[in-house]
């Protein structure tokens, strides 16, 4: 009964994770930028929803309302200014820019938040209490709210790239940015748009995962954006779905991991990507072969 | 030209390819003398700078071979730490079974080089995003195995034994003089590296790779060679720490933080260059030491420089002062000389 119980845990978790990742596939599918402040810039939402609840006195559960849209217009103005004066200059120099962001951003925060963790929300009912199924399992609330949100946010990232002006926008761009400008589009002012989406998606995760665990500065690179490619690359890049399938993957082989033994349930994980990486690089659900 | 048409055309008479433009042997001579003044240090200066100055030498070691594996082989990793952390724990290894950690730091280089073949296996196939990721993650879990072994300390650490016998004194001078030794020997070796005919096939790949590609180059071994040099590098720099610290833990050892430093260090001196790193280190010392009591401002600053510098001036501070005066302290590139006397530069390669 333990293994089913990890195996449920696993699941749930894996839409905490497909959340984490759907803002980094996004880019990444769109600019062919690998974010490498992506974490991090999930835990300055989650700092930002903190002091949205402490001194704004918003309500915990609102606190999304004010967070997203600050994080997505951010995430446009990042683009417009440093992403994109990087990626004119090129791949490396957006790795490096990114990495940059990241350590900047880390030291920021463990300079004005200090080393301690915040949570959020901890004092909720929401997230304190779980359920039962039969006698041997319990599930979480809070995790199935959050894959519950998971698979809302997918979907809606999915509905708006098939049918809206700016998802075929985003498209069209993401497929070849130079026909695009001949056909009038501001590849710069799209890419902006697409990591505006990305942004507001990570500015969920941050909170997701402000409420699932505590927050820290070191949070961003070592939770967040390591969980994040991993479940990317194995769900396979191009489609939002094969995400979720990642993140799930990751999460039943963390928690089968942990059952093996305890202190070993990231470094399942991390096998598991590193297997897929050298075994069938374009992930599990990607019909192409990654370049 | 045979001698006979060579007469005939009196001007244009013969050509010679140098590896340098001026005589470099005052450059040679001049390294040579700093080398041995810095050798010197332990017998003038206080302990305090002589501890300075190994961080220096560490940070100048890894920037030198980050540069190389960035800079020369296009290769971005953000995971460098592994090796910084496998070259720390060899030495523990070694010392908790007898040996003096002095004596096991060559082993743990050579060590970190024997590792890096099966992990460059494992990421030969990755470019650019994809491939600093997946060194992040191998340097993750690389410090997750090795914090399951408790013999070497598990997730606290130990402290490094086999100093008992060596007074503090002596036991500063020797760190010092390894630290220098490693410094001088890694950069060194990128200097013979890129002058060789692999490092030209490396600067091919630093200036258009599918150009070098299609001259037949082989980029897959530039690769493989330059990745395995910077794992022994890393790793020997590793070692040194271990030494420098008298312990080894490895939140500390592994920790991304190593990465960041040679990579900013790098970016901000010039990368692509030999004397990028050393003028990044310098700017790194300094911004160290003057905020070091404002714990994570020279991190931040240093971030901010290196993104602003990697934006707007790709070559780095070196490059600004290469492309006004012409200068190389490495020789490493091809100059054509014309008889007139003064060399003219007609391959700027290295």
């Amino acid at each position: 009964m333990a293994w089913v119980n990890a195996i449920i845990q696993g699941v749930l978790t894996g839409g905490l994770y497909a959340l984490f990742a759907c803002g980094l596939s996004l880019m990444f599918g769109v600019m062919k930028v690998v974010n490498l402040a992506h974490g991090d810039l999930a835990v300055v939402a989650g700092y930002l929803a903190v002091f949205v609840i402490t001194v704004l006195h918003v309500p915990t559960l609102w606190s999304f309302v004010i967070v997203v849209p600050v994080m997505a217009l951010g995430g446009y103005g990042l683009q417009r200014t440093v992403i994109q004066r990087a990626l004119d200059r090129g791949v490396l120099t957006t790795l490096m820019v990114t990495f940059g962001l990241s350590v900047v951003i880390e030291n920021f925060l463990l300079q004005f938040f200090t080393a301690n963790t915040r949570g959020i929300g901890a004092n909720l009912a929401l997230v304190q209490d779980s359920f039962s199924l039969g006698s041997q399992i319990q599930v979480a609330y809070l995790l199935v709210v959050i894959f519950a949100v998971a698979v809302v946010v997918l979907l809606g990232l999915q509905y708006f790239l098939s049918a809206s002006k700016y998802g075929r926008l985003i498209r069209a761009v993401a497929d070849d940015k130079e026909a695009a400008q001949l056909a009038g589009a501001d590849y710069r002012h799209v890419f902006g748009i697409a990591a505006a989406l990305a942004l507001g998606t990570v500015a969920l995760a941050g909170i997701a995962y402000g409420m699932y665990s505590t927050l820290d500065p070191t949070a961003g690179t070592d939770t967040i954006l390591l969980f994040a490619f991993a479940a990317v690359v194995i769900g396979g890049l191009g489609s939002l779905w094969g995400t979720l399938v990642g993140g799930i993957v990751l999460g039943v082989a963390q928690q089968i991991g942990a059952q093996i033994n305890i202190s070993d349930e990231v470094l399942a994980g991390y096998i598991v990507f590193l297997a897929v990486l050298v075994l069938r690089p374009q992930g599990l659900t990607s019909r192409r072969s990654q370049a | 030209m045979s001698l006979a048409t060579r007469a005939a055309v009196e001007p244009t008479a013969d050509f010679r390819v140098t590896r340098s433009r001026r005589n470099v042997a005052w450059t040679g001579a001049g390294a040579l003398i700093i080398v041995a003044v810095l050798a010197y240090f332990p017998y003038v200066v206080y302990s305090g700078t002589t501890t300075i100055l190994v961080q220096a030498f560490i940070v100048l070691t890894l920037a030198s071979m980050w540069n190389l594996m960035a800079g020369y082989a296009g290769l971005v990793s953000v995971g460098q730490q592994a090796f910084v952390g496998l070259g720390a724990y060899f030495v523990l290894f070694f010392a908790l079974h007898g040996t003096s950690p002095f004596a096991a730091l060559p082993v743990a280089a050579i060590g970190c080089g024997v590792i890096a073949l099966p992990l460059w296996w494992l990421l030969s196939r990755l470019r650019s995003g994809y491939f600093a990721i997946a060194t992040w993650v191998l340097a993750a879990t690389i410090m997750l195995i090795i914090e399951r072994f408790s013999s070497l300390g598990s997730g606290t650490g130990m402290p490094l034994p086999g100093f008992a016998e060596l007074s503090p004194v002596l036991l500063t001078a020797y760190t010092y003089w390894a630290a220098l030794a490693v410094t001088v020997l890694a950069m060194a070796g990128v200097y013979l590296l890129l002058r060789s005919r692999l490092g030209l096939v490396l600067t091919a790949i630093r200036d258009d790779e599918t150009a070098a590609r299609s001259s037949g180059a082989r980029v897959g071994l530039a690769r493989l060679t330059v990745f395995v040099v910077a794992g022994i590098g890393c790793g020997a720099a590793g070692a040194v720490l271990a030494i420098s610290q008298l312990q080894v833990q490895p939140s500390a050892v592994f920790d991304v933080g190593w990465t960041a430093e040679m990579a900013f260090a790098t970016i901000i001196g010039g990368l692509g260059t030999i004397e990028g790193p050393i003028i990044g280190t310098a700017v790194y010392m300094v911004l160290q030491q003057t905020l070091q009591s404002y714990n994570a401002w020279y991190l931040i600053i240093f971030g901010v420089v290196a993104m602003v510098v990697a934006l707007f001036a790709r070559r780095g501070l070196w490059g600004l002062v290469d492309d006004r005066l012409n200068v190389r302290l490495f020789p490493v590139g091809y100059y054509l000389r014309t008889p007139n006397g003064n060399g003219r530069q007609a391959n700027r390669s290295g």
